[in-house]
């Protein structure tokens, strides 16, 4: 399919964005990578809501203060944070076609993404280690769902990253490489968001 | 002598009249009480209201259809008009005026036939706990240390406040001539107050789907002048077996169509260690 | 472990013969058409001009036939429930048991909810859409392809538990605890879990496809307000899909979580709270059927317009009325269970906001009527389905008005009266309009209309049979008749059931003449072509084009500036407009791939696998399917260019006379 087809004699300014015509492929493909975004933050918010019904339900078994090592949460937020600033410096570098800063940052962004799935593998081994695995109770069962699910969306993203980086070994800055490397910085920037959301309700929230 | 149009009318009032009364047999359509009676009232005004509406809609429409077919020549034809201000006015108006009154009737009813609500009597109410197993009803009378599987046995005139629970998956209490149903679910206690005002015997059922034995969790509920009652309740103390803990374990072990019975000594709190059971079992 | 993880012979049902004759029969009707695709060598034909296919068009058409094909195995479910309950009345048992009757209505809501009507809206959207919108391809092809692939996946998940194991016997929503690994230890609810989940991902996939494509790839001046009923009406149904099945894949996962490793979030023990599924999977519910409702609007507000010869009345309230359908729709779920226990203020506030819901639909009913006055109807097919829907809906929305004031539904709840009210509007509103747009753009796809005459009988065979088949439950329902029961102690409920059951057959024979009107259709094509492509004068831009459309559908992008861009375009033709002729340019149109469908055959791979616990075919799946979707990832984008002076000879070759 090609981009937007405009028919001889339609200005740019004047004529409105609805009345243009098809838009074009980098904002198709935005949008609808948008659009998927919202459909997993509605997800998240399923968990969310399962979570906030359930976090009372611990069937005599540990609560959240007694697990939650807060200190650790603040480690994973900072890593996590600062690989979404790493992230948004190697995508101003694709777009900038700079190769060499784009490896290194997203090289960086890659290593503290595996930081923060390091140690939330940790909490969880240590959790489990304690009896307070999912299958405890209800509340550990929506615990270990709500953060392991935004866990495995971090893996994913970090297998994007990798893949990502070969497209770009592979294929250099070709314009679907890029357009793909901006639906992964949407894609690494919701997950901080819905990390905000996490430590807040989960780790903040606990009671 | 009759014309052939007055024999025609009869007839239709007679099948009518027939298809209505076989319709009213043993459903919300024959109420036996006071919570029945008033939900058969809110079917009745609430549909007659929006036919007032849905019949003519109905008639328009065909009536639209048949004048404006292509080969009338004699309609209007207005090739152009897509827009009438005072149409839209009414048309959004006529469904926001019923919706306003039914959903007033809405409100008030809700409010009036809440499941949970005590029922205005002189006489005092009768409590009854009931627990749904599969695939049958177990029900308890704490106040008689009586029980009985299947049957239910009430005095007329009595409000009866049920207390339910599940002792596996959900399912929903339904005396369809007596009214309201309620879910059963295991670990919580859901509550519904009814009263039979006529004597006779009643279906009731389960009507939330629990697995194969479902179509057979039925049970009929008697309705009986006092004195019979307290003739009932005297008998199933006098025979049957007691129901302990142990035997309750026994009880809810999966069965179908048991046959109605009762139990003489039912020990106390045996309900709520019925809730509890699931309630505080712990995860592995 | 065993290699084959649960799977033994026993998963066979050698002991039932219904099942064991039906999978026989359609074992043999799949070798056969294999067989006569290879002997007539049409393998490369199917291939390339289809399975592969990323034209949206071709993916419409594979859709719908999907669809027509799962409607005849979920209509041999309802049939067969049909006969079970006229038969087992009194004392007698009927001849299904339990454990099969309770799988065959579960299957029955399953196959006709996510394989039936799903696909046939998403079918009529993706057909429609981008021709009503004057553009050549929604905006992600391969996706487009990828997302059938996945639903076909799916249906074959559903249809293998037939032949292997055995399906949900829990009601086609799977309550729990009832469809915990406590209570269904075998592989139904796996089945149906899997099986969902994957098409799910098609169906969501699909409401991104086409939002985008309606937001962001209109032709040139079609602004909102300009834009077809009918993609309004799309386009609020896939803003519902993108919104509410993310809620169905989280609840689903949840559920499987419980049943594989043994995690409490509905469980009875530990915590769990049933009520949490019954409040989440409704969230999805309530929405999924205005998702399937809305573009049956949308299809019936282009047949009223067209063969009215006006205009839809009352456009923008229309337009309205279809947003606000679309975000009241999910302030109501909690009416599906009013009588969970809730409080009356709850229980109320609810009622009132469904019945507020009735609003919008109330409007597009007299919009229709007022769009038939003063008009000049022509009583085509997709006119006759579209007045036996206006009757036929209002009926059901009645009955749903009415069940939404809380204690009516109290004594109606899980009756068959509810089941007569969601037939009612799902057979008289969705069945209805995906027949109307059925019959209204198979001669824009196909080139030739179907038999008239066949047509309108099937829908006296559709109207008839509804009307036999269902007010028989609405007064079973009064009489106290609950849903999914297998047999019935009240021999008075007999007749109506026996009623009910002649209902049934009317329909069935409803659907066998549609087989019947495809093939005499095709055997009389030549003489019902369609030469002009815009066959019932009709109004909006897919009749411009020549039936069926070239794969670029629009020789040039048109130039949009009013609501009806055909119908005002052939009026100015008409009044001695001239358009000036612009040289055409070269089109560039995405190539065939098979990425979904090699990404389907590992979905299925993993789902049987994990169905029957076969973790390292399980593995196999992922691993394939990473595989797949890496290779894509790596194709170039591919695109083969369609010449200008190709463009120019094909329409002069299909020129349609003057203008």
């Amino acid at each position: 399919m090609t981009s937007a087809e405009l028919t001889p004699g339609v200005g740019d300014d004047a004529v409105p964005l609805s009345e243009r015509g098809p838009a074009p492929k980098r904002v198709v493909v935005g949008f609808g990578f948008w659009l998927f975004l919202l459909s997993d933050i509605i997800l998240f918010a399923g968990l969310f809501a399962t979570y906030a019904v359930l976090s009372d339900a611990v069937a005599g078994g540990p609560s959240g203060p007694t697990l939650f090592d807060r200190s650790r949460v603040f480690t994973e937020t900072l890593c996590l944070l600062v690989s979404s600033v790493t992230c948004g410096f190697g995508l101003l570098a694709i777009q900038r076609r700079h190769a060499m800063l784009a490896y290194v940052w997203m090289f960086a962004t890659f290593v503290l993404g595996a930081l923060f799935l390091k140690q939330e593998i940790a909490e969880f081994s240590a959790m489990v280690a304690l009896g307070a695995g999912p299958t405890r109770s209800a509340f550990l069962s929506s615990f270990y769902t709500l953060v392991g699910t935004h866990g495995i969306h971090v893996t994913a993203g970090l297998a994007w990253l990798l893949g990502m980086i070969a497209q770009l070994l592979t294929l250099g800055f070709a314009p679907m490489v890029q357009r793909r490397f901006f639906c992964f910085a949407l894609f690494w920037h919701a997950l901080d968001i819905v990390w905000i959301g996490v430590f807040t309700v989960v780790y903040l929230g606990a009671h | 002598m009759h014309t052939t149009a007055e024999r025609m009318g009869r007839a239709l009032v007679l099948v009518v009249g027939s298809v209505a009364l076989a319709s009213c047999n043993e459903g919300p359509l024959s109420p036996k009480g006071p919570i029945g009676q008033a939900e058969k009232t809110i079917l009745f005004d609430a549909t007659a209201i929006m036919l007032a509406v849905v019949i003519p809609v109905i008639v328009l429409t065909l009536v639209f259809a048949w004048w404006f077919r292509a080969g009338n020549k004699r309609a209007l034809y207005l090739p152009d008009w897509e827009y009438s201000g005072r149409i839209e006015m009414i048309v959004w108006s006529i469904p926001a005026l019923i919706v306003l009154f039914l959903g007033g009737m809405a409100w008030i009813s809700s409010h009036d036939l809440d499941p949970p609500a005590a029922l205005r009597s002189h006489n005092k109410p009768l409590e009854i706990q009931v627990v749904s197993m599969d695939w049958k009803w177990l029900f308890i009378y704490p106040d008689q240390s009586i029980a009985a599987v299947n049957e239910l046995t009430v005095p007329v005139a009595t409000p009866i406040h049920f207390r339910l629970t599940s002792s596996s998956v959900m399912n929903s209490f339904f005396i369809p001539q007596l009214g309201s149903q309620i879910y059963t679910m295991a670990g919580m206690v859901t509550q519904v107050n009814l009263q039979a005002d006529e004597e006779g015997t009643y279906p009731g059922r389960s009507v939330q789907f629990s697995g194969d034995g479902f179509s057979d969790m039925k049970f009929d509920v008697h309705a009986v002048s006092d004195a019979s009652f307290q003739q009932w309740v005297t008998a199933a103390k006098a025979n049957g077996a007691s129901l302990d803990a142990t035997g309750y374990d026994a009880l809810v072990k999966p069965s179908q169509a048991d046959a109605p019975h009762t139990f003489s000594n039912v020990e106390s709190r045996l309900f709520d260690r019925a809730v509890m059971a699931t309630m505080n079992a712990e995860g592995h | 472990m065993a290699l084959l993880g649960k799977l033994t012979w026993d998963a066979i049902p050698f002991d039932q013969p219904i099942v064991m004759g039906t999978s026989v029969v359609i074992a043999v009707a799949i070798v056969g058409l294999v067989l006569l695709i290879t002997v007539k060598r049409w393998w490369s034909y199917l291939w390339n001009e289809w399975l592969t296919s990323v034209d949206h068009k071709r993916i419409g058409v594979m859709y719908v036939i999907l669809a027509l094909v799962m409607l005849v195995r979920g209509f041999a479910d309802a049939i067969m429930m049909r006969m079970q309950l006229a038969l087992a009345a009194g004392g007698a048992q009927g001849y299904l048991p339990p454990e099969h009757y309770d799988q065959i209505f579960s299957a029955h809501g399953t196959i006709m909810i996510f394989f039936v009507a799903m696909p046939f809206v998403i079918g009529l959207m993706n057909f429609a859409v981008p021709l009503q919108l004057g553009i050549r391809d929604v905006a992600f092809p391969v996706l487009n392809n990828v997302s059938l692939w996945l639903t076909a996946a799916g249906v074959l998940l559903v249809n293998l538990s037939l032949f292997v194991g055995e399906f949900a016997r829990t009601g086609w929503l799977a309550y729990p605890p009832l469809s915990e690994i406590a209570y269904s230890p075998g592989v139904g609810v796996d089945y149906y879990l899997w099986s969902l989940q994957i098409s799910g991902l098609g169906t969501l996939l699909s409401g991104i496809n086409l939002t985008t494509t309606i937001l962001k790839m209109r032709a040139p001046g079609m602004k909102y307000s300009r834009m077809p009923v009918f993609c309004w009406t799309a386009l609020a149904s896939n803003l519902l899909i993108v919104a509410a099945f993310p809620i169905l894949t989280a609840t689903f996962a949840m559920l499987l979580l419980d049943r594989y490793c043994g995690f409490h979030f509905f469980t009875n023990e530990a915590g769990g709270n049933p009520m949490m599924y019954i409040n989440l999977i409704w969230i999805w519910g309530h929405p999924e059927v205005y998702i399937l409702i809305l573009p049956a609007f949308g299809v019936f507000s282009e047949v009223v317009a067209t063969f009215s010869g006006k205009p839809l009345f009352g456009y923008r309230s229309m337009v309205m009325a279809t947003m606000a359908i679309c975000v009241l729709s999910f302030v109501v779920w909690l009416h599906h269970f009013f009588t969970m226990g809730a409080s009356a203020n709850v229980n109320a506030f609810f009622g009132v906001a469904t019945m507020i819901i009735a609003v919008p639909t109330g409007v597009k009913i007299f919009n229709w009527l007022f769009t038939m006055y003063g008009g000049r109807i022509r009583f085509t097919v997709p006119m006759y389905w579209t007045i036996g829907f206006i009757v036929t809906f209002v009926i059901g929305g009645m009955t749903g008005v009415l069940m939404a004031v809380p204690p009516a539904d109290f004594v109606l709840h899980n009756s068959l009266f509810l089941i007569a009210h969601f037939h009612n509007t799902a057979i008289g509103g969705v069945v209805f309009g995906v027949l109307a747009g059925y019959t209204y753009w198979f001669p824009k796809a196909f080139g030739f209309t179907l038999n008239e005459r066949l047509g309108k009988l099937i829908f006296w065979c559709w109207f008839l049979g509804f009307y036999l088949a269902f007010m028989p439950l609405y007064a079973l329902g009064l009489m106290g008749a609950t849903r999914r029961m297998q047999h019935y102690s009240e021999l008075s409920w007999k007749p109506w059931m026996m009623v009910a059951l002649c209902g049934a057959v009317l329909i069935f024979l409803g659907i066998a003449l549609t087989v019947v009107q495809l093939i005499v259709s095709i055997r009389q094509r030549n003489r019902h072509r369609d030469r002009t492509g815009d066959i019932w004068a009709a109004r909006t831009l897919e009749w411009s084009i020549p039936s069926p459309p070239p794969a670029w559908n629009f020789a040039r992008l048109p130039l949009v500036d009013s609501t009806d861009a055909f119908w005002v375009a052939k009026q100015r033709a008409n009044e001695g407009a001239q358009t000036p002729a612009d040289a055409y340019t070269a089109v560039h149109l995405p190539r065939n791939n098979p990425t979904g469908i090699f990404l389907a055959f590992f979905a299925v791979i993993f789902g049987f696998a994990m169905i029957w616990h076969i973790w390292w075919l399980a593995a196999i799946g992922i691993v394939g399917a990473l595989s797949v979707f890496l290779m894509q990832a790596w194709r170039p984008e591919e695109e083969t260019e369609i010449s200008a002076e190709e463009i120019a000879a094909y329409e002069q070759r299909t020129a349609r006379g003057a203008t």
